[in-house]
């Protein structure tokens, strides 16, 4: 299978106040399409800094990053951004969409920054994008309009409109219920079955069994790289889990008996 | 990214905070409606002053007596007058350039009439007088070459001094008395009103100028005269022409002063207009100055709006857009600000205008070159205020960016 990630010795270290940090200290990472690879580790093990390099939102002080066969060392900031365009989606923890903004045009934003001109038909694209995660009809609503569940996936399906090489996760389920994480992640691993490279950071377990390889990071190396035997389907654990609405009804009855 | 899009997220942005967008650009509307109507005022009133120096005639020239000296001691204006009836006949023979002269002989006497007694002053013209002064009969008629000649006894009344001899009937027929001596009235004036100075332009009796001069005043010399050139490109040399005429009917050598002082309309005009082209300027200047004011507030809010909007423009630049497309976005809301702000300043300012001619009787006059000017100055106040900004917004990481709360 074609590598879209290729680390090798990753480093970065942090300068404040003189004193060095060293959030990564040689990461060799390989990532092949269609993967669906769960990044995990405590807080300050570095996950946040591989994100952001993979991301190319940040550059390693050392070693080399190949994201889809381009070597990303000593490239400007417009080359960077041009990556960051055409090759990556992202999905934050936050969920990150612009308020007061629908969310199709939310999700027609990464094209407005186009310049190849290879999406013929951007709001079309963002139809079909909001159409895969199952939110056509709500294409209209603004952010404060949606769960946070909803603009999960409103956030999903901006980081598919620009068929990027990979999917790069951010905590993407650290401000959801179980049930709507669960939920979130289902998306994912419907859009890892279309073929779609993924990556995923997160620090709950049972989320990361939805993956099909765990990565874990321990004071910025690589400990543990592995891949899940018994892989969860989050369809069927939703289906034995109670709905959110049945969830509201028991809460409204016990307020009702007090 | 494409202009239009650039737009379009420039435009939409703006649309998300109404309030905060017009107000905005509320400096910038005040500024450009204030420059246009300061503008605007200052030229209705120099507009205003030419209109009346105009009215004085088309293309006028006056010819004043000159000052002497003895031994050393300038006496001033019309001390040494040697203008002659025969002199304005000079300058009616042997221009090129002159239309149409009129000697004016002066005098204020009491004047009986009517059962009525009026002090006004009497002018002796000639016929071509009312070409000159571009003034109409409002009945009768005015005396001719003939009636000069032969120093007929008719006056012309003007306006006012008809309605105070004659207020009940027409005056025309009628006698009048001017020391002892009776005259015919055979016409009036049209209504003239007030010239710059305050005086009544009415209150006047005309007559021909050999009877003024030789019946009523006596002596050889007249007061003044009015002179009318072809045209008014004409002016200049019309003066140079009666200042050759005069010094050779007055044999004076080369190198003498003249003994006379022809005045040119356009002269007058710009000395008039001088003050008010100062204050419009003085107006204009003020006005500008709030201008810039505005595009500080533009700056102001389009920083607090960098700052509000960091998130934003992290996911921006996280999603691709380049620090130039951020720049391009923030610069095109702050001129799109500008620009609206202007437009409106200029539709005020024609709705005011409107309404200080209309309803205050203030004459304005909105130059087309004052709109564009102010409009393109508000333009440039937006881009130069909304760039540092801009550059700031661009600069941002992104990784920083998102971060912020």
């Amino acid at each position: 299978m074609k590598k879209i990630i290729e680390t090798k010795g990753i480093k970065k270290t942090y300068r404040t106040d003189g004193v060095a940090v060293h959030a990564l200290r040689g990461i060799d990472l390989t990532i092949r399409n269609g993967e669906f690879v769960a990044i995990m580790g405590a807080s300050g093990s570095g996950k946040s800094t591989l994100m952001n390099i993979l991301g190319c939102l940040d550059e390693p002080t050392s070693g080399e990053y190949c994201l889809d066969g381009v070597k990303t060392s000593g490239l400007s900031k417009n080359e960077y951004a041009d990556i960051r365009n055409q090759k990556i989606g992202f999905v934050f923890q936050i969920y990150n969409l612009l308020p007061r903004t629908s969310a199709l045009e939310n999700v027609e934003l990464p094209l407005l920054y186009d310049r190849t001109g290879r999406i013929k038909n951007p709001i079309e694209r963002a139809k079909w994008a909001l159409e895969r995660v199952g939110l056509y009809e709500r294409m209209d609503h603004e952010p404060n309009q949606l769960s946070g569940g909803e603009q999960q996936r409103v956030a999903i399906a901006r980081s598919l409109v620009n068929k990027p090489s990979i999917i790069l996760a951010d905590e993407p389920t650290g401000n959801l219920d179980s049930r709507t994480s669960i939920e979130v992640v289902s998306v994912f691993q419907e859009l890892n079955d279309q073929g779609i490279t993924i990556v995923m950071v997160t620090h709950e377990n049972d989320i990361a069994q939805y993956a099909k390889r765990i990565v874990e990071l321990h004071d910025g190396l690589i400990q543990d790289d592995s891949n899940v035997l018994d892989r969860h389907n989050a369809l069927d654990d939703l289906k034995v889990l109670p709905s959110n609405k049945v969830n509201k009804e028991i809460q409204e009855e016990e307020i009702l008996k007090k | 990214m494409k202009w239009i899009n650039l737009i379009k997220v420039a435009l939409k942005s703006l649309l998300k905070s109404k309030t905060r967008s017009l107000l905005t650009s509320l400096g910038i509307i005040i500024g450009v409606a204030s420059v246009i109507i300061m503008v605007s005022i200052g030229e209705g009133a120099q507009a205003d002053i030419e209109n009346q120096i105009s009215s004085l005639g088309t293309n006028l020239l006056i010819v004043f007596p000159g000052a002497s000296q003895a031994h050393g001691v300038s006496r001033g204006a019309g001390s040494e007058n040697r203008l002659t009836l025969d002199d304005a006949d000079k300058i009616v023979e042997e221009s090129q350039y002159i239309e149409a002269v009129s000697p004016i002989v002066s005098s204020s006497d009491q004047v009986i009439g009517g059962g009525n007694n009026w002090n006004t002053s009497i002018s002796g013209a000639s016929p071509d007088y009312l070409i000159i002064r571009d003034w109409e009969l409002e009945s009768g008629e005015f005396f001719t070459e003939k009636d000069v000649r032969s120093r007929r006894k008719v006056a012309v009344l003007g306006m006012t001094v008809a309605e105070e001899l004659f207020p009940d009937q027409d005056p025309i027929g009628e006698k009048i008395r001017i020391r002892n001596i009776p005259f015919n009235v055979i016409g009036v004036l049209s209504e003239k009103g007030q010239n710059i100075m305050g005086r009544d332009e009415d209150d006047v009796i005309l007559a021909p100028s050999t009877t003024v001069l030789y019946r009523l005043k006596g002596g050889r010399y007249i007061n003044m005269m009015y002179a009318s050139a072809i045209s008014v490109e004409q002016m200049d040399a019309a003066e140079e022409e009666i200042n050759y005429l005069l010094r050779e009917a007055h044999r004076i050598e080369y190198g003498e002063e003249d003994d006379f002082t022809v005045r040119n309309q356009t002269d007058i005009i710009d000395m008039a207009t001088s003050t008010s082209k100062t204050m419009t300027l003085l107006l204009g200047a003020i006005a500008c100055v709030s201008l810039i004011v505005g595009g500080i507030g533009i700056m102001n809010i389009m920083l607090v709006s960098v700052t509000e909007r960091t998130r934003e423009i992290g996911i921006r630049l996280a999603l691709g857009a380049r620090g130039s497309d951020v720049l391009f976005q923030f610069l095109t809301e702050a001129t799109v600000l500008s620009l609206t702000g202007g437009m409106i300043g200029v539709m005020i300012s024609f709705l005011f205008a409107f309404m200080l001619s209309n309803f205050m009787g203030l004459s304005t006059i909105i130059n087309p070159l004052m709109v564009f000017l102010a409009f393109g100055f508000a333009a440039i106040v937006g881009v130069f205020f909304g760039f540092y900004p801009a550059r700031k917004a661009s600069n941002l990481n992104p990784i920083d960016a998102l971060r912020y709360e």
